[in-house]
């Protein structure tokens, strides 16, 4: 890929966003005074705030990059993850589950597990939660550096370290509500910088309509897109319409879903483990500065959630639309090739004059490792640019040869120290002349390549989804608004970083360290003293530390967490399956969590034993299944079916949407049953203001109707259930 | 938390919606994105944006309506 050049309108706008972000944390820094302050933003925050930082912290870049390219891939069922998903998640963790999370004084998620059940519970969910925080902390800078790489020019190394650098100093100077402030700058950082890019899109297809008609042809014959394997027809409303090719049944529709799992799986296990139980976005919601602000957080982010697919699938529906119009000249991006995998291609190409072009054909394909286009071959082979490339080749070789030979006479003719000075001199200018040809030799051969790169991967049967959104954004943006539309891009991986980094310093630092230590060191000990002579038994019992103490701590796991991020993300960049496995393994300990936490609130009986047992057979059931099942398509590895295939699915979407049910049910019966066989550990005393039946329930006379959050959340509900409507 | 987001949101948008605004005027024929000067338009809005922020944060109210 060319890297793109910025304009200093580009890098001023960066820069004044990188300054305010650290300014943010400079003014916080003395603000910080206890851990509470740094861990938990001293539960202070208003709602408008909290409420946007809980959508931000889910709106990572992965998010944004990642649903334009189910939005180009699937169409409008994307935004089921919103409609379907999110927004009746939020709504049931604003009115049923917060006033637990809040009015029991837990500080972290884990530690209302602690509470609620015991020390093992909390154990099993802070160490998972810890090391899921630092691997997607991790795959978030990976994903931002390799695109400043890429799209810019920088240097991969440089670019992570400089940007976790950024993060970390002001997460550093300001800690939680640096974190949250930065949020919600850089959500209206995303709104502002994509809105226009949505707009001159849809300007460009011609209008929602115009798009909608496109869609219709892209849904007639999705191979055209290399959407879909050739042969792979859908009605017409595939891409356009939310529920009717969904209703249809997974033949129907392009992401190969049946309602059961879309309903079950996403709707139900999916989204409400992830928005009522992820510390990660729950944390923000922990910190607004009282009861029914912290209820209001998630109702205040569902507001703009709604109309977010506006914002991020609507560009990959508009790119599809585009790339079927030939009069558009746009195509969906094609996958950057290594340039090891190009170097050889070259060299193929180079060689490709003085053969059969089925041989040569075969030699690229292999080279690059996809398919490639063979019509696009041919033409690439039969152009000026590949039938000059062997004498640019042979012309660069000369010149380098040239110019070592030159060096090498001047080099004799110094060490022999019998050369006169005119001949001395006349070899230096042969050496500049060498050089002077050499470097003129390269930059030919380097654009010559350059093109070639180009066409190679115009020439690639595959598409890089991810790609989808920065495609517009260069097709789009003039220098300003690319400046604008990149620092939303880098704005969103960094604030990735910092949401995880926060959520990780919170669960260590009180979690897993201040549990720890108290088991270790604050046990009271019998001990023999000896004094004056007398030995006599006594009791110690060592002191909680200061405060401070931990305020310490949470600043030194700040920058610990920074650094295991950025080893994440060396781990990330080394290996090519290493997305997939961490996202694998997230899916296995993320599906079952609400089944314990359904229990765990809903239902006293629910004992420490039956929630841990369960939790632990939820996430080997979901680990088997997923070694026993498959994707159409998929060879049994990394994707699953690597132990036995028993079941194949249309697609890895309904692979994961079952695999999220199953894991559910399976923690829920479990927890169930044993529980029933288990005895009870905690009395009704212990368990108020933790378990819905044994807390009195919260009375909100006395705040306006609008702030009640039963009020407001049925009403959200109602404008979803009408969005589903009208996009049925 | 004794400092107010919408003094930095709005500074930073102002800032922004300035230099976005300036641009469009001075470079127009760089601006132009499908016959529209994108950065002039877009700059305006988000200067707007950056003083009703402002505006909010001088006024002083400790929270704006929620929900």
């Amino acid at each position: 890929m060319q890297p793109i050049h910025l304009a200093w309108i580009d890098y001023a706008i960066l820069l004044a966003y990188v300054a305010f972000v650290i300014g943010i944390g400079w003014t916080l820094a003395r603000y910080m005074k206890t851990s509470s302050d740094f861990l938990t933003s001293a539960r202070s925050i208003p709602t408008w705030v909290t409420g946007l930082a809980f959508i931000s912290a889910n709106l990572g870049a992965l998010e944004l990059v990642g649903m334009a390219a189910s939005g180009a891939k699937y169409g409008i069922s994307t935004a089921h993850f919103y409609w379907v998903g999110a927004i009746p998640a939020m709504i049931f963790l604003a009115v049923f589950m917060m006033p637990f999370y809040y009015g029991s004084k837990a500080r972290s998620v884990p530690e209302y597990l602690k509470m609620r059940f015991d020390e093992r519970v909390r154990a099993l969910n802070s160490v998972a939660f810890a090391v899921m925080t630092i691997f997607a902390s991790g795959i978030s800078m990976n994903a931002l550096a390799k695109l400043l790489n890429q799209l810019l020019g920088w240097n991969y190394n440089a670019a992570l370290w400089i940007c976790s650098g950024v993060v970390l100093l002001y997460v550093l100077k300001g800690g939680l509500t640096s974190a949250i402030y930065t949020e919600v700058l850089q959500f209206f950082m995303i709104v502002l910088g994509f809105a226009p890019v949505v707009y001159l899109g849809l300007k460009d297809v011609g209008g929602w309509h115009a798009m909608n008609q496109s869609l219709q042809t892209v849904a007639s014959n999705p191979s055209a897109l290399l959407l879909k394997p050739a042969g792979e027809i859908y009605t017409a409303h595939a891409w356009t319409s939310a529920w009717q090719p969904v209703l249809a049944g997974p033949e129907s529709n392009p992401m190969g879903v049946d309602w059961f799992a879309m309903i079950f799986g996403l709707g139900f296990v999916l989204s409400f483990g992830y928005w009522c139980t992820n510390f990660l976005v729950v944390q923000r919601a922990m910190a607004a500065k009282n009861m029914t602000a912290a209820r209001n957080t998630p109702l205040v982010a569902a507001v703009p959630k709604m109309f977010f697919p506006l914002l991020v699938i609507l560009p990959g529906m508009i790119a599809a639309a585009l790339a079927v119009n030939p009069g558009k000249n746009y195509r969906l991006p094609p996958p950057p090739i290594d340039s090891d995998k190009f170097t050889i291609a070259v060299q193929v190409l180079a060689k490709s004059p003085s053969q059969d072009f089925e041989v040569t054909y075969s030699e690229i394909s292999k080279a690059i490792g996809i398919k490639m286009s063979k019509e696009k071959v041919e033409a690439l082979v039969k152009s000026d640019a590949v039938l000059s490339l062997g004498s640019v080749i042979a012309q660069d070789e000369q010149a380098q040869a040239e110019a070592q030979t030159t060096r090498t006479a001047l080099k004799q003719l110094k060490r022999g120290g019998t050369a006169s000075s005119s001949d001395i001199a006349a070899a230096e200018s042969k050496v500049a002349d060498a050089k002077n040809s050499l470097s003129a030799a390269e930059t030919k051969l380097k654009q010559t390549s350059s093109a070639l790169n180009e066409q190679l991967r115009d020439a690639v049967m595959a598409n890089d989804y991810d790609g989808v959104i920065l495609s517009l954004v260069k097709r789009y943006c003039p220098p300003g608004l690319l400046g604008l539309a990149l620092t939303a891009l880098l704005a969103s991986f960094m604030s990735g970083m910092a949401g995880n980094v926060t959520a990780f310093n919170t669960v260590f630092t009180y979690d897993l360290y201040q549990s720890v230590r108290r088991g270790f060191v604050d046990t009271s000990r019998e001990v023999t003293i000896e004094r004056v002579g007398k030995t006599e038994d006594a009791v110690i019992t060592p002191k909680e530390p200061k405060d401070f103490h931990f305020l310490w701590m949470g600043r030194v796991v700040t920058v610990v967490g920074i650094l295991l991020s950025i080893c994440a993300a060396y781990f990330a960049s080394m290996y090519n399956n290493a997305m997939d496995i961490i996202q694998l393994v997230f899916g296995f300990v993320n599906a079952p969590l609400f089944a314990t936490f359904l229990l765990g609130m809903f239902w006293k009986r629910t004992t420490a034993t039956g929630a841990f047992v369960g939790l632990f057979g939820g996430i080997t059931g979901s680990a088997i299944f997923h070694a026993l099942t498959i994707t159409e398509g998929n060879i049994p590895g990394v994707k699953g079916g690597y132990m036995h295939v028993l079941k194949e699915f249309p697609s890895e979407m309904a692979q994961n949407f079952w695999l999220a049910s199953f894991a559910f049910t399976a923690c829920f019966v479990l927890t169930l049953v044993i529980s029933l066989v288990t005895k009870r550990t905690k009395t009704d005393a212990e368990l108020k203001g933790l378990v819905y039946s044994l807390t009195p329930k919260i009375v909100d006379h006395n705040i306006p109707i609008y702030q009640k959050p039963a009020v407001v959340g049925v009403v959200l509900l109602i404008v979803c259930v009408i969005l589903n409507f009208i996009f049925w | 938390m004794g400092l107010d987001i919408r003094w930095p949101i709005g500074l930073m948008f102002t800032l922004i919606g300035v230099l976005l605004t300036g641009y469009g005027v001075v470079n127009r024929a760089g601006s132009v994105s499908l016959d529209i000067n994108i950065n002039l338009i877009w700059g305006v809005v988000l200067l707007v944006f950056g003083v009703l922020m402002l505006l909010g944060a001088s006024r002083g109210t400790k929270n704006p309506p929620s929900a």
